[in-house]
């Protein structure tokens, strides 16, 4: 018998509050309502231990997420803190991971499973796709799928192979599946809250290359947003200008961000002034502030990590038309990873997309 | 072709023990349910052949290993989760016939009966995906501090799945209660047990996981009954998971589409129809006393009229409206889905207008 079994009460035995303490690693370190300075690791940490701590039917589990915290710490301390009972490891088994989650809802429990590594979801992608993604449709909506699926995703780290894989456009195919992917620590912690929170199965694409990004914030302030969202009379799946700009529109999402506000840096020496949109929800895609941004400068360049075929750029490109083909002046240019593998080692700055090629986009539709 | 040798039980096994008298009334209930089975089984085969269903899978010898499992358990606080082949489970366990045919009749794929409230999952076509869906359920259960169990339903075929290993593997590292109920039919499709199952056996591998496993005459209402028992004992008390293998016979086609003069000899279709499951508990209902023939004559004219209503019942439901494409996607439609929903009801008006003036159908 495991721990998590050891310690699992007898009937009837209420759950073990958590203790007020301080959660592990740096995470945590101020009471709510203060701003603070913390890495999107543990923005991310905090946003857990909050979610747990807010709703006692969530739930934290997967592959060394418990003990050792998770292979990137983001799920440190929270063993500690709210016991093996609601943060445990799994045994090495990732369809079995996203089938449990599937379980586990269906006895009225909110998962918030974490699937080590982008590439080891393609294991549990039965259960995610035929499965967790449609359990509410076939059941007409009498078994929800409050389900937040954590994928530490993408490149940029020059890891080994299924390291550094690009999801989004096959989880944003399946009908059912929620998909988000934050880009800045604050935007961690808000869209982890708000996926928690969200009714339906979110798959939630951390971008590993930017853990250790720092930025202040005041978490409070920030739960209250995504409480907001989530509650308020819009959609709570909407985009964010990461920076505003008037020449031309570089449309991306998760770790690429960051690189495109470089770019903005370096093209403003030049004097052109791009804006930067920042999709945070892959599905749904925010289609209308997408074709508001576009109409702002009518140019526009989309930058993704995953290969360019039937990557979620056509998806946008062809979005774009579709809305706001009259305000177009130039054809929409993509800025990709190449149609192969995620290369190793050195290669991998050679294929993901660099300020360079970005620029050469830019260029072309600043001409187009 | 002639794989009668092979097989673990001849038509003269012995039954199982009868149970005491004081179970009568589960003999008669464990019976009633197996004869509505069977007379659904048959009504569903004949709404087919009449074009109402598009396609049926028929549960025909099965019946014993799937009423005498479900009946086992308590379907108010415990869970099944089915495949696509339970209809007996379903009867057993209480689940409403009409909601349960829908599913057959493609009303909608999961099944038009609430599975939360018949604690029932809806129909699974892959058929290891639910097995991880039990050992999560029953992990809920553990941590919320019930007594529930889950019962998870697959076969010799499905036990080829990975999703089935994982399950059994992480209920046994943590001790969960899940009964894995196997239905050894003997068929996966056109593919026999002994190309699908090394070593033979899915409850051997019980031993692997250090977890109980128990086989069984699955064509033996009671012993089934008795197995599966046991098994929701030990889960209850935190003995954890259980294996049992029900050998049984697929009787049928594996479906109306399915053509098993390809792959095996009608002798061995004939072979089990010797060991009938009906047959084999009305020997049992006469042997304990439990009932006379009249009492079995009316079970079974009972059986007949509750499966001629259902069929009725399904062949009257109407069809979905195109609103409910969109409607159970997400908990609350999104703005895209809103969009595509008024995109077809536009088309739709389009089209029922356009027939109207050119009188076309």
């Amino acid at each position: 018998m495991t721990e998590l079994m050891e310690q699992a009460p007898a009937a009837g035995t209420a759950v073990p509050a958590a203790h007020a303490g301080v959660v592990g690693g740096a995470a945590g370190a101020a009471a709510g309502g203060t701003v603070v300075e913390l890495t999107m690791q543990q923005a991310l940490n905090r946003a857990l231990a909050d979610a747990l701590a807010a709703d006692d039917r969530t739930l934290v589990f997967g592959e060394d997420v418990g003990r050792l915290g998770g292979v990137f710490r983001v799920t440190d301390g929270l063993r500690r803190r709210f016991g093996a009972r609601r943060v445990f490891d799994t045994p090495l088994a990732e369809s079995a991971i996203v089938g449990m989650a599937v379980g586990l809802a269906m006895s009225g429990w909110r998962p918030i499973p974490e699937l080590q590594f982008d590439g080891f979801a393609y294991p549990a992608l039965d259960q995610i796709v035929n499965q967790l993604a449609r359990m509410h449709y076939r059941s007409r909506g009498t078994l929800p799928m409050p389900v937040t699926l954590r994928v530490p995703s993408y490149g940029g780290i020059q890891a080994p192979e299924h390291h550094g894989e690009s999801l989004e456009a096959l989880f944003a195919h399946v009908p059912g599946l929620k998909v988000v992917s934050p880009s800045t620590p604050r935007e961690g912690y808000r869209l982890l809250r708000q996926a928690v929170a969200d009714p339906d199965p979110v798959v939630f694409m951390e971008p590993k290359s930017r853990y250790w990004d720092r930025e202040s914030f005041d978490p409070a302030a920030e739960a209250e947003a995504a409480e907001a969202a989530a509650t308020g009379p819009g959609s709570p799946y909407t985009l964010r200008i990461a920076r505003r700009g008037r020449h031309a529109t570089l449309v991306t999402w998760g770790a690429m961000v960051k690189r495109c506000l470089e770019v903005a840096e370096l093209a403003a020496e030049d004097g052109v002034e791009l804006e930067v949109v920042d999709l945070r929800w892959l599905s749904p895609l925010d289609a209308e502030g997408l074709a508001a941004a576009v109409r702002r400068t009518g140019r526009v360049v989309v930058v993704h990590e995953a290969p360019r075929r039937a990557g979620l750029g056509a998806e946008i490109s062809a979005l774009v038309m579709e809305r706001c083909f009259d305000a177009l002046r130039a054809p929409v240019a993509r800025v990709t990873g190449y149609d192969v593998p995620t290369p190793a080692g050195p290669l991998e700055a050679h294929y993901l997309p660099d300020a360079d090629r970005i620029l050469l986009a830019v260029q072309a539709v600043l001409e187009g | 072709m002639d794989t009668s040798e092979s097989l673990p039980l001849a038509a003269s096994a012995p039954l199982a023990e009868p149970p005491a008298a004081a179970d009568s009334g589960l003999l008669r209930r464990l019976y009633r349910a197996m004869a509505l089975t069977r007379a659904i089984d048959r009504e569903a085969l004949a709404l087919q052949r009449q074009g109402v269903l598009p396609a049926y899978v028929q549960v025909l010898g099965q019946e014993a290993a799937q009423v005498g499992s479900a009946a086992a358990f308590d379907p108010a606080r415990d869970f099944a989760f089915p495949t696509y082949r339970e209809l007996g489970a379903a009867m057993a366990w209480g689940v409403d016939p009409v909601g349960y045919l829908a599913s057959h009749r493609a009303l909608w794929h999961g099944g038009l009966w609430d599975p939360r409230a018949a604690r029932f999952a809806p129909v699974n076509a892959v058929v290891g995906g639910p097995v991880t869906h039990a050992v999560g359920w029953a992990l809920g259960a553990r941590l919320d501090g019930t007594d529930g169990c889950a019962l998870a339903y697959f076969g010799d075929g499905a036990s080829s799945q990975g999703d089935v290993h994982e399950a059994m593997n992480t209920a046994g590292v943590w001790g969960l209660p899940v009964v894995f109920f196997c239905q050894n039919n003997r068929w996966a499709l056109s593919v026999p047990t002994e190309e699908q199952v090394a070593g033979g056996s899915v409850a051997a591998r019980a031993a692997g996981y250090g977890i109980a496993g128990e086989r069984v005459d699955g064509n033996d209402a009671v012993a089934v009954h008795a197995a599966v028992r046991r098994a929701v004992e030990r889960a209850r008390s935190g003995g954890g998971p259980t294996v049992v293998e029900a050998d049984t016979y697929r009787r049928a086609p594996h479906s109306t589409s399915d053509d098993p003069t390809r792959y095996r000899d009608r002798s061995e279709e004939a072979h089990w129809a010797a060991r009938d499951p009906l047959e084999l508990t009305r020997r049992h209902l006469l042997a304990a006393g439990a009932a006379d023939a009249e009492w079995i004559a009316a079970a079974d004219d009972a059986a007949r009229r509750g499966a001629r209503e259902a069929a009725d019942a399904v062949s009257a439901l109407p069809e979905p409206g195109g609103e409910e494409m969109f409607a159970h996607v997400f908990a609350r439609p999104t703005a895209t889905l809103r969009e595509q929903q008024s995109q077809w009801r536009e088309w739709r008006e389009y089209q029922v207008e356009y027939q109207e003036v050119a009188g076309r159908d």
